[in-house]
């Protein structure tokens, strides 16, 4: 079962209007960097709820989603909180 | 401009999104059909877009029966909608909640989240307006699109919007494809959920005729009886009746019914930029507890007063005609009305039409569940308007009045001022209405303008 994790962004606003994270606070206070966006999409968050914008990251070699949605960002989140 | 113009207009310039859209306003404006374009029409329409919103938003509701339900103990507790499980066990939208939960002891109620439908209901219409900028909405959940001057095959438009909803959003939608609203609108009803179903001018008679006459928009219960009583059950049987004898049943709408049925609709689809500005301005109430007298009436009907007031106000609009709707505690309802003289919008003068209207009119054969005033006649404010000279300088201090209190609400929010008939029964007044009035479904208020006469 995931869960929607609220997470702290630090997100640079580019010229050409868009918005891409770089850095990502967890609730453990870890500080995570953004190696790369590798697709930007609207897309359904069908594992925790919701929708929004959805971004394709990789973090330390590993590929997962990163939404925002109006003005909050999230992550599903596996297991337990 | 007659349709000649029109013609050497479509012949000269190619037909694009651009130049069909210049020929389409002008059909429409004109109300001519004669480019020789056959029309496409899209209806979309969410499936339980209320129970569909709550369970995109909550996984874990995603495979229990679910219902979307009112406030129980403020009596408004009944079935706004279901999901697919809910639907199975037989719970009809509208029904009590208790009465849902003895038909299905597991049942998940949730209760309603308004802004959330209202940003999902945006959300689609964005998708539909990247398509086409002939999109008229209809309720939160449906919306016709016209994409006959798109230069995509209907079907496709139809199936690509179908499954980016469902893939950017999480809720699914049944579309109905034809070259008028009303099919349109039937086939969104035909196939549920995430589909798309096309009517066209080669299969309607073996698809849409077959359907109950009661599954077209403008047709509600009083209607359909009226046609039964003449064996008209079906919309085939309406479209291959003489359209004199439906005149004679339903006045002018017969003959409007008859070319409905043969598929003669030319209704055009109105962006909702420039829908018809609305007619009226109400609000109702079934309050918690039943109204047992004079007193108990006045409190409501100042609550009602207040939110309709201003929201006219909001509006720059005023009003002539005073509509009191009661439904008393055996669901007997009786609407009554009065045109006045002058046009009006203060809180307290909505309140003093309405309560006359109400001793007029009700002699307490029984208490009272619900209330709904309106105002219609709809004018601007600033309307030219014969002055009574005889009530000018109370008028302009009841305006005065509501000015400050509408100002003070905005800064302070709705409660932090308030009339003293108000505090008298807080259980039964409640919160202010004004942020809570809504736009259901068309689904949870059954049809909306009923042809032929309604009870």
């Amino acid at each position: 079962m995931s869960r929607k994790v609220y997470v702290e962004v630090a997100a640079v606003f580019t010229p050409e209007g868009q918005i891409m994270p770089r850095q990502i606070r967890w609730e453990d206070g870890t500080i995570f960097a953004v190696d790369k966006v590798t697709d930007i999409r609207r897309a359904a968050a069908t594992k925790a709820g919701g929708c929004g914008l959805r971004y394709t990251v990789r973090i330390r070699g590993q590929q997962t989603f990163l939404f925002f949605d109006e003005d909050r960002w999230f992550v599903e989140a596996h297991g337990p909180g | 401009m007659c349709a000649t113009h029109i013609l050497l207009f479509s012949h000269i310039f190619p037909l694009t999104p651009q130049t069909g859209y210049v020929i389409l306003h002008i059909e429409q404006t004109f109300g001519l059909e004669v480019s020789g374009v056959q029309r496409h029409i899209l209806h979309v329409d969410c499936n339980k877009f209320y129970a569909s919103v709550e369970c995109c938003m909550n996984p874990a509701l995603r495979d229990k029966p679910v219902v979307v339900g009112g406030n129980e103990d403020a009596r408004h507790g009944i079935v706004l909608t279901k999901n697919e499980i809910a639907a199975r066990y037989g719970i009809a939208t509208g029904e009590t909640l208790w009465s849902a939960r003895r038909k299905c002891p597991d049942l998940v109620t949730v209760p309603p989240h308004f802004s959330l439908y209202t940003k999902f209901s945006g959300m689609v219409r964005g998708i539909l307006r990247e398509y086409t900028p002939l999109v008229e909405p209809f309720g939160l959940d449906e919306a016709w699109m016209d994409v006959t001057a798109c230069r995509q095959n209907p079907v496709d438009i139809a199936q690509e919007i179908r499954q980016r909803i469902k893939s950017e959003l999480g809720i699914t939608v049944s579309i109905g494809v034809s070259f008028n609203k009303t099919f349109a609108k039937l086939g969104s009803d035909y196939k549920k959920p995430d589909a798309v179903t096309v009517f066209s001018r080669a299969n309607y008679r073996d698809l849409v005729w077959p359907l109950s006459v009661g599954e077209l928009i403008y047709v509600g219960r009083a209607t359909r009886q009226k046609l039964a009583e003449r064996f008209i059950y079906t919309i085939g049987d309406v479209a291959q009746t003489d359209p004199a004898l439906l005149q004679s049943l339903l006045g002018k709408w017969g003959p409007a019914l008859h070319a409905i049925a043969n598929g003669q609709d030319r209704q055009p689809v109105i962006p909702s930029e420039e829908a018809a500005e609305a007619q009226s301005v109400s609000n109702g109430m079934t309050t918690p507890r039943d109204l047992t007298d004079d007193r108990d009436v006045q409190r409501v009907l100042m609550v009602l007063a207040e939110s309709v007031g201003r929201r006219l106000r909001e509006k720059h609009l005023a009003g002539r005609t005073v509509e009191l709707h009661l439904r008393d505690t055996q669901l007997n309802t009786r609407t009554h009305r009065i045109t006045l003289e002058h046009a009006i919008q203060a809180t307290a003068d909505i309140e003093s039409k309405a309560y006359a209207l109400f001793k007029d009119s009700y002699k307490w054969t029984r208490p009272l569940r619900s209330i709904t005033v309106g105002i219609s006649g709809l004018e601007a404010e600033d309307a030219p308007c014969q002055l009574d000279m005889t009530d000018s300088a109370g008028r302009e201090k009841r305006q005065q009045l509501d000015r400050a209190v509408d100002s003070l609400r905005e800064r302070f929010g709705d409660l932090c001022i308030r009339r003293a008939i108000l505090l008298e029964d807080p259980d039964l007044t409640g919160d202010s209405l004004y942020d809570t009035h809504t736009v259901h479904p068309t689904g949870f208020s059954g049809k909306t303008d009923e042809i032929g006469g309604g009870t």
